[in-house]
């Protein structure tokens, strides 16, 4: 096997895609700059006081660095599809991209769903108005879908935890070492310190993040709500006691926290599963209490609603915090639905705590600004109760600033996940997240970039789709 | 306003007594002591050893006690030993000196000694938090300016090209955090690999004399993660201000843009960030830990991450002390300096 260069038959286009993207560089720095001494906009008033539209010179730019962009993007677009018809022939590059198809299928066909049927999905659709928004999406979706499809085994090459000899610290494209056709034939990104694959560990760590921290964000904004929303509502004491909770956790330097929480000897003493334990009761909280407050004056439906939902729900939180020689083993092992390894759970606890007190200082800001409305005071007066108004009322009207909160939030989970990882802190040493495979690579940074660059670079390509698409998000729900 | 002040530094002390209190009782947990006996006595004692160990050197006592003593409320243990006495102020003796005070804790200037670098951790903390504050300044003057001109000319017309161009690169900045962007610059400009080599990627030699080869690396590390967010906030303020009725009336009777812009909005745009700046601080104390890990400087962070990872009890419990002062006093500054500079908040 020879080794694969980087893009294969696509050699003699490249300079078409360096000089495209130079000019479109350019011509954005020199509209920056040009924007500070040159008036915007290409109306011209004249001294007979009528307006005459022109084309300025920044037009000029705009129009020259739009279609530098469209070239680069229509250039990506072909090597893409040139990578799935020749695969490595087209280079490391194209083999990528080859590996990569479900993600493009998954993408093409969310897409054109999307926008096929924009204007009946309320507010996402209105997010494919947006191009920075759908910019965004795109981002977050192919790594949703990158992650989702290498957990099913489709995307990976190899196994990203086993280590082939003579693999050590290989080069992108370098072919496996007495490879009998058992194997994919080349490291497409070459081979870390531990000789595993890079690649197949970059699209395993997508897997970890995809798992944690959406569901920790969720959990943070359930304890968030549930304490927010009556902080902000009742008022008083109440309010001052979880304010000053809050911002005590929020005065703790993050890493701090994460080195009291998260190593071993405390793991060891239950704290972290205990905390859990309490954490996780939260969202059975919110969920009986939201069904309840809306159900109430209905038992015949709500007793069973409340009965069936509560008991699924508190089923799957005993299988959650028990686990089989922790500190915490409460549920007969026939019983245990599913465990999560402990390390796992810790770093889940130890993210949403952090989160928690952030979401309740937001949601608390959000409810005291809507509980002044005249709706809520209709609500007071036909009777309704706290929780009804709080949860239907309040909530409800908060949700726009909440959503674009929740992706920024995945972000900073994402952000925070990595840190973890980069620490050497509950997750196990071998496991392909982020963090760890960033902290990994650095320690031969200045030799070898391979080991330590993709995985830097698909942590900052999903926070910046994330951030992208909070900021669509934002734009299109304002305008309404 | 001097109540005002006063509230909040009661609840600051308030505050800073909970967050010691917490980190004392984690890491004064069961494990934890196991932990510092093995490491200061022997690898291999057994679990009756550990105890004698600890009751031997007043580990074992009520929580509450050993915190008062800490602190220094509560007068320093003594403890009869086969040789003679050992008491928390004067360590191992025949007897009782004669001079020894009776309190010893954080109110009377002793933070006790670190088990790590052997050394007392007020020293060590001072000669630290000296070279982090090295790192902050200039990462202040890099980031500061740089986020407030990208805010300022992103803001005063909101929504044109330029306003686009620049809300993306805060973005991109505020989802770059310090290990990716650091990891980034230093394949860059530092390794041999891309041969570019303009600048050092550690920055163990600017301890001692930084220069902008060794230096400007970590600076801009931190500097571009914070930078972003302050940008945002500043471009939300100006472009706030610029729609405000003054600046309306400033561009009818026919004051030129750039007059309108820095002598009308300016001052007003700048007083939102100048909280999100104190406010900063916090996170900054976050990349600092980072970055000289990165980076191996050997300042505050750096000693976070060593008595964190060392269980250095008195270390640690120095470092939470001053970084949560820091957090706190900003919050405070922060307060205040709105209160000051906004004249349509008035605290009585």
């Amino acid at each position: 096997m020879e080794p694969l260069s980087w893009t294969g038959v696509m050699a003699p286009l490249m300079p078409v895609l360096w000089i495209a993207a130079a000019v479109f560089a350019a011509a954005t720095a020199i509209r920056l700059v040009a924007s500070v001494f040159v008036a915007e906009g290409n109306r011209v008033t004249q001294s007979d006081g009528t307006l005459a539209a022109r084309t300025g010179p920044l037009a000029v730019l705009d129009r020259i660095a739009r279609m530098a962009f469209f070239a680069v993007l229509a250039y990506v677009v072909t090597f893409v599809v040139v990578g799935i018809v020749a695969g490595p022939g087209a280079g490391i590059l194209g083999a990528v991209a080859q590996r990569l198809l479900p993600v493009w299928l998954a993408l093409a066909v969310t897409f054109a769903l999307s926008i096929a049927f924009k204007g009946r999905l309320g507010l996402y659709g209105k997010l494919f108005d947006s191009p920075i928004g759908m910019v965004g999406f795109a981002l977050v979706m192919f790594w949703v879908y990158a992650a989702i499809f290498g957990a099913a085994g489709l995307i990976l090459t190899h196994d990203p935890l086993v280590q082939i000899s003579g693999m050590k610290n290989a080069l992108p494209g370098s072919p496996v070492a007495g490879n009998d056709g058992a194997v994919y034939d080349w490291y497409l990104l070459g081979g870390d310190n531990l000789a595993r694959d890079v690649f197949s560990r970059v699209i395993a760590g997508a897997w970890v993040v995809v798992q944690i921290a959406p569901m920790a964000t969720l959990f943070a904004f359930m304890v968030g709500i549930t304490l927010g929303l009556p902080a902000a509502y009742f008022g008083g004491r109440l309010d001052t006691v979880l304010s000053f909770l809050a911002n005590l956790i929020l005065a703790f330097p993050v890493i701090l926290l994460f080195y009291l929480l998260v190593t071993p000897e405390i793991v060891q003493t239950g704290l972290p599963a205990w905390m859990g334990a309490v954490m996780f009761l939260f969202p059975i909280a919110f969920t009986g209490i939201l069904l309840n407050a809306r159900y109430r004056t209905r038992p015949r439906f709500n007793v069973p609603l409340l009965a069936v939902v509560l008991g699924a729900m508190f089923w799957i939180y005993l299988s959650l915090i028990s686990e089989p020689g922790s500190a915490i083993s409460v549920l007969p092992r026939p019983l245990d639905l599913f465990d999560i390894p402990g390390g796992i759970l810790v770093v889940f606890v130890s993210v949403v705590f952090v989160n928690a007190p952030t979401v309740l200082r937001i949601v608390r800001g959000l409810a005291m600004d809507i509980k002044t409305r005249d709706y809520v005071a209709a609500a007071q007066t036909r009777g309704e109760r706290a929780w009804y108004i709080m949860l239907w009322e309040l909530l409800p009207n908060a949700r726009g600033p909440l959503i674009v909160d929740f992706c920024l939030r995945v972000g900073y989970t994402t952000i925070l996940l990595g840190t973890l990882g980069f620490f050497g802190l509950g997750l196990p040493p071998e496991s392909p997240d982020w963090g760890s495979t960033i902290n990994e690579g650095r320690k031969l940074l200045s030799i070898y970039l391979h080991p330590a660059l993709p995985p830097a670079i698909a942590l900052l390509t999903l926070v910046l789709g994330l951030n992208l698409l909070a900021d669509g998000l934002r734009e299109e729900s304002l305008r309404d | 306003m001097a109540t005002f002040i006063l509230r909040r530094i009661a609840v600051m002390v308030l505050t800073a007594l909970c967050l010691t209190f917490i980190v004392f009782t984690l890491t004064n947990l069961g494990p934890n002591l196991e932990k510092i006996a093995k490491t200061q006595g022997n690898a291999r004692m057994s679990d009756a050893d550990v105890a004698s160990w600890l009751a031997g050197h007043g580990y074992m006592r009520p929580l509450p006690v050993k915190y008062g003593e800490w602190l220094g409320v509560l007068p320093g243990y003594v403890i009869e030993t086969p040789a003679g006495v050992r008491g928390r102020c004067f360590g191992d003796a025949a007897e009782i000196p004669p001079g020894a005070p009776r309190f010893c804790g954080v109110l009377q200037g002793d933070w006790g000694n670190s088990t790590v670098f052997r050394e007392p951790v007020a020293d060590i903390v001072a000669t630290r938090l000296g070279l982090t504050a090295k790192l902050m300044f200039w990462v202040m003057v890099l980031m500061v300016p740089s986020a407030l001109l990208i805010g300022v000319l992103a803001g005063m017309r909101e929504g044109s090209r330029t306003d686009r161009t620049l809300s993306t690169v805060s973005i991109l900045s505020t989802a770059t955090p310090e290990y990716v962007s650091g990891v980034i610059l230093i394949a860059v400009f530092a390794s041999s690999a891309v041969g570019l080599k303009w600048f050092k990627g550690t920055a163990t030699s600017a301890m001692d004399h930084a220069t902008f080869e060794n230096f400007f690396l970590p600076v801009l590390t931190i500097a571009l993660y914070g930078m972003g967010y302050i940008a945002r906030m500043t471009r939300a303020s100006m472009a706030e201000v610029m729609t405000a009725q003054y600046i309306r009336t400033a561009r009818l009777k026919g004051v030129s843009f750039r007059n309108v812009v820095l002598k009308h909005a300016l001052r007003n745009a700048l007083i939102a960030p100048f909280t999100v700046i104190m406010l900063q601080f916090p996170w900054l104390l976050n990349g600092v830990v980072i970055v000289e890990t990165l980076f191996n400087y050997k300042g505050f962070g750096w000693t976070l991450v060593q008595a964190a990872g060392n269980n250095d009890v008195e270390l640690l419990l120095g470092v939470s002390v001053v970084s949560v002062i820091v957090v706190l006093v900003t919050q405070l500054i922060s307060d205040i300096g709105y209160v000051w500079l906004n004249p349509r908040i008035s605290v009585a």
